[in-house]
């Protein structure tokens, strides 16, 4: 299993090379002035000479990528035009958010669409199937950001049910850092109103977030299923005398998912590139709205260091659900 | 016709269809029909009306008919979308047949330069690809064909391999047939189906990341009546006028939805063994 | 070397009258299984043999009641000692037979067995689920299954039976595997075994071993057997009496030393010549397997057999009797009986 892990992590070598390689062209060839693009739209000829010589745009490009590699090793991204700051320790401070906006929304996905799936492939063909495959498709349909308004328009401005916008009321303390996500912090700390504040505010840019997801993981839940329906182990389950629940809900489920979760990796990609409309709409302090903001006022050096970064962590995404891939399914653990 | 007859039975499949076919039927006759007066100059004094039997859709904050540019805006989702789709195509076929073929490092470099472009999720890829080649609708469309083309490129490349792998390839080249007549009349007619069923499913796809771009700013510009700058621009009069913001919105949500009702029934139709992943 | 058929005891352990079983395609309704008759009587194994596709594994099938969707038993009766089974809901099949009364080994060892699972969860789940119920019960928690578990794998000779449990499928080989799944279908001792074809995807060496260990397990637990299989050499190894098959239709029955050496349906008499230990020649039986949904009318084997009459494609022969214990269905042998 170790050996597996390891091997695996080796794989992901090549494709962050990729990434930077990527990354590096973006940044040295698709700008007309690269130095004048890094510096941002008022900067003076002496800012651009600078960036121009830190960077090394009249070197060769070998020696450029060189330079670039090591900026990256210091985590030395460069300044944002915005803030001013370090684009590393920006991206530091708002990651956490991010983080838990994503998970909350995966954990509903998948909590809601798992069952969702599976339901529709037994019932299969049945009007449920029919219903649940034209919401499903819907739910892939619809635009993250326009949901996101409607919401806000419904329930925040409507029914003033829930927060606009945001993570906390304006003037609630932040919980103690542990691990930066607030919901968790909150609990463990012992302070419920903030959690339940936190909760209040997440609930809508969560839901949002898991649209799509949700939709996706009921889709591949139910081809998954019934694929897994057609295999002989469950005709010889059903000859075996067992239970039709314990079938289905033990049996065929674990099947499933495990073909599912190579599908789960993917689906965090489409779940990164929702998060920045949501963020955008509901003011959600993360590294989508760090992007959006990047984009409008055109800082370069921000927008590189978030596809990095976002590379990056698509990238371990992908190692840890291989990992658990092998660990649900042992006939993969020994291949590779 | 036994695939007509399958087709036909596929009830949301052929929804999706009818969905289509309006919308390219709006987006054939609504330029002519609705007035430009209408799609571009608004009328202050009635600005942000809400529906009404003058104006169905209601008026924006300058005064334009709103269901004028929602079905006008049709037209330019439509002609992005398949812009789009058919540059990736073009970038993507080529690449997969190509990798898919020959069997050296050319093929293995192809391969891993896909999955660099595939290893950052696609909407980051295209901001950052629009933000570095500069704003417009061009770019923005490039962007968006760049951050596609890999789907096209896997998807041929599987079914390049597996034809290629087949024996009677290599049987074809022993008695000297040319590559591109292999390519031509084997691999090709398989390819198309994959091909087509992904196309349609990017059309969706396309729209629907377009109108965010849109909403954004990057990609479209005032004065176009694109659906996602719509939103945009409606988006500081809520939640009085609502009408601005959810007319352009449902206009997406169909259209998208047909696309991806009709993709799927072919995917079911063409290749049940595609089916895995609806 | 046969085994002695113990003394028939009360009555058969099961008994098919007349089951026809169809199936809706696209194309049309099919018939499947056609008027089958098929006595088993208690503590014998009885062979069914014919070639794929004449409804041997849907018998199996109907008779536990896990046919496929679009399926159904149209009429006949199935009885299960004094028990009919035709007509009982999925629910009570699954609680008081499959697994309980019924036992059933499948056909391929490398399918059958969930590959994502140990061996111990899945050999446990019939006694989880019956074992307080069977004739034998077995405690239900897990100390005790498991030790009753390891007592059937040193049954079915399955070596390191203790490390065995707490392996997966793919960890063993094909016969090792086809062991786990017979001691699968002894956990919670059943009266009656279905057999479908267990050794058919295996080596002949392997073949050999568990048709032993299947006679064997017999005799010690007094089982009554059914054996689905397209081997009569396995019949003539194996079985006390066979029943043979042909498009759905039974067509012959009889104890197996009688039926090898005098077969009476010409179907029988063809099968048995193109068998490789018999045959003197390469030789087929001419013409092809009749599609079910377009089924001969009358005797089904009717346009491929030398000696078809009028008779045969006006109406289907019924079962006479040619000896004791033997049937033959066949316009040929109607009108004399034994």
């Amino acid at each position: 299993m170790t050996r597996f892990i390891l091997r695996r992590m080796l794989l992901v070598v090549p494709s962050l090379f990729g990434l930077l390689v990527l990354t590096f062209v973006m940044l040295r060839v698709l700008p007309n002035d690269p130095s004048a693009a890094l510096a941002g739209e008022n900067a003076t000829p002496a800012q651009i000479a600078a960036i121009r010589k830190a960077y090394g745009f009249d070197e060769p490009v070998w020696k450029q990528f060189l330079i670039y590699l090591k900026q990256v090793a210091q985590a030395d991204l460069g300044n944002s035009t915005n803030s001013g700051r370090p684009v590393v320790s920006d991206i530091a401070v708002r990651l956490p958010a991010t983080i838990e906006l994503t998970i909350c929304a995966l954990l509903f996905a998948a909590l809601v669409g798992i069952p969702l799936g599976t339901l529709a492939a037994v019932w299969h063909n049945s009007f449920f199937d029919h219903a649940m495959r034209i919401v499903t498709v819907g739910g892939l349909a619809v635009a993250a950001f326009w949901f996101a308004i409607i919401l806000q328009l419904v329930f925040s401005m409507h029914l003033d049910w829930l927060p606009l916008r945001g993570r906390l009321a304006v003037g609630t303390p932040e919980p103690p850092a542990i691990t930066g996500l607030f919901l968790v912090d909150s609990l463990l700390t012992g302070r419920l109103d903030v959690f339940w504040n936190a909760l209040q505010h997440i609930l809508m840019p969560a839901f949002t977030l898991s649209l799509g997801g949700l939709a996706s993981i009921a889709r591949f839940t139910r081809a998954g299923v019934l694929d897994t329906l057609q295999k002989d182990f469950v005709g010889y389950a059903e000859a075996a005398g067992y239970r039709t629940r314990r079938i289905i809900w033990v049996y065929v489920l674990r099947n499933s998912v495990v073909a599912a979760t190579t599908q789960i990796g993917l689906l965090f990609g489409a779940l990164i590139s929702s998060a920045v409309a949501v963020e955008a709409i509901f003011d959600w302090p993360g590294i989508g709205s760090y992007a959006v903001t990047a984009i409008l006022t055109s800082d370069y050096k921000a927008i590189l260091a978030v596809t990095l970064v976002v590379g990056v962590i698509y990238a371990i995404v992908n190692i840890i659900v291989d990992i658990t891939h092998a660990l649900l399914d042992p006939r993969v653990a020994e291949s590779l | 016709m036994l695939i007509l007859k399958k087709f036909l039975r596929d009830v949301p499949a052929v929804l999706g269809l009818g969905i289509i076919a309006t919308v390219i039927l709006v987006a054939l006759i609504a330029p002519p029909l609705a007035s430009l007066e209408a799609v571009y100059d608004g009328n202050l004094m009635e600005r942000l009306k809400p529906p009404s039997a003058e104006h169905w859709f209601g008026t924006d904050n300058l005064g334009r008919d709103i269901f004028a540019r929602v079905m006008v805006g049709s037209r330019g989702a439509l002609i992005v979308a398949l812009s789009v789709v058919v540059l990736a195509i073009a970038i993507g076929v080529p690449a997969g047949l190509y990798a898919g073929y020959a069997t050296g490092w050319g093929s293995e470099l192809v391969m891993r330069v896909t999955d660099v472009f595939l290893s950052v999720p696609q909407l980051i890829l295209a901001l950052a690809v629009a933000q570095l080649i500069g704003k417009g609708l061009e770019s923005a469309m490039l962007a968006l064909a760049l951050t596609y083309w890999p789907f096209f490129c896997r998807t041929v490349f599987s079914e390049t391999r597996r034809v290629r792998n087949t024996l009677f390839v290599d049987a074809l080249e022993g008695i000297g047939a040319s590559r591109w007549r292999i390519l031509m009349v084997h691999v090709l007619p398989n390819v198309a189906s994959p091909v087509i069923v992904r196309a349609t499913i990017g059309m969706g796809f396309t729209i629907l990341t377009t109108a965010v771009l849109g909403f954004l700013g990057i990609g479209a510009t005032p004065p176009m009546p694109d659906w996602g700058l719509a939103i945009a621009e409606s988006r500081e009069y809520l939640p009085d006028s609502w009408w601005a913001v959810t007319f352009p919105g449902l206009a997406i949500l169909i259209t998208v939805l047909g696309f991806n009702l009709f993709g799927d029934g072919l995917r079911d139709l063409v290749d049940p063994r595609l089916r895995r992943s609806r | 070397m046969m085994l002695q058929a113990p003394s028939r005891s009360s009555g058969p352990a099961l008994e098919i009258r007349d089951l026809s079983v169809v199936i809706d395609t696209d194309e049309g309704t099919a018939q499947i299984l056609d008027h089958v008759e098929l006595v088993l009587d208690a503590g014998s194994i009885h062979g069914v043999v014919g070639e794929s596709g004449c409804g041997k594994s849907t018998l199996l099938k109907a008779i536990l009641g896990v046919l496929p969707k679009r399926s159904r038993i149209d009429r006949g009766s199935i009885r299960l000692r004094e028990r009919e089974l035709v007509g009982l809901t999925g629910e009570a099949m699954q609680r008081e037979v499959r697994g309980r009364d019924i036992g059933f080994i499948p056909q391929d060892p490398f399918q059958a067995l969930n590959p994502v699972f140990r061996v111990e969860t899945q050999l446990m789940e019939t006694l989880a689920t019956h074992g307080m119920a069977g004739p034998k019960p077995v405690a239900t928690d897990t100390r005790s299954m498991r030790t009753q578990l390891v007592a059937l794998l040193k049954a079915v000779q399955l070596p390191d039976a203790e490390e065995a449990l707490a392996r997966y499928p793919h960890q063993f080989s094909g016969g090792q595997r086809q062991r786990l799944l017979i001691a699968a279908a002894l956990a919670c001792a059943p009266g009656i075994v279905l057999a479908d074809e267990p050794t058919t995807a295996l080596d002949v060496t392997t073949q050999l071993q568990i048709l032993k260990l299947l006679r064997d397990l017999a005799a010690t637990r007094n089982l009554s057997m059914l054996f689905v299989t397209h081997d009569f050499g396995v019949v003539a190894q194996l079985c006390d009496s066979v029943t043979v098959m042909y498009a759905g239709q039974t067509v012959e029955t009889g104890p197996v030393r009688e039926v090898l050496d005098d077969p009476k349906h010409p179907y029988t008499r063809m099968l048995l010549a193109c068998h490789p230990e018999r045959a003197k020649e390469l030789a087929g039986i001419p013409g092809a397997v009749p599609s079910p949904l377009r089924p001969p009318a009358g005797c089904r084997f009717h346009p491929r057999c030398p000696e078809a009459r009028e008779a045969c494609h006006i109406r289907r022969p019924e079962a006479v009797s040619v000896g004791s214990d033997r049937e033959v269905a066949c316009v040929l042998y109607e009108g004399r009986s034994a």
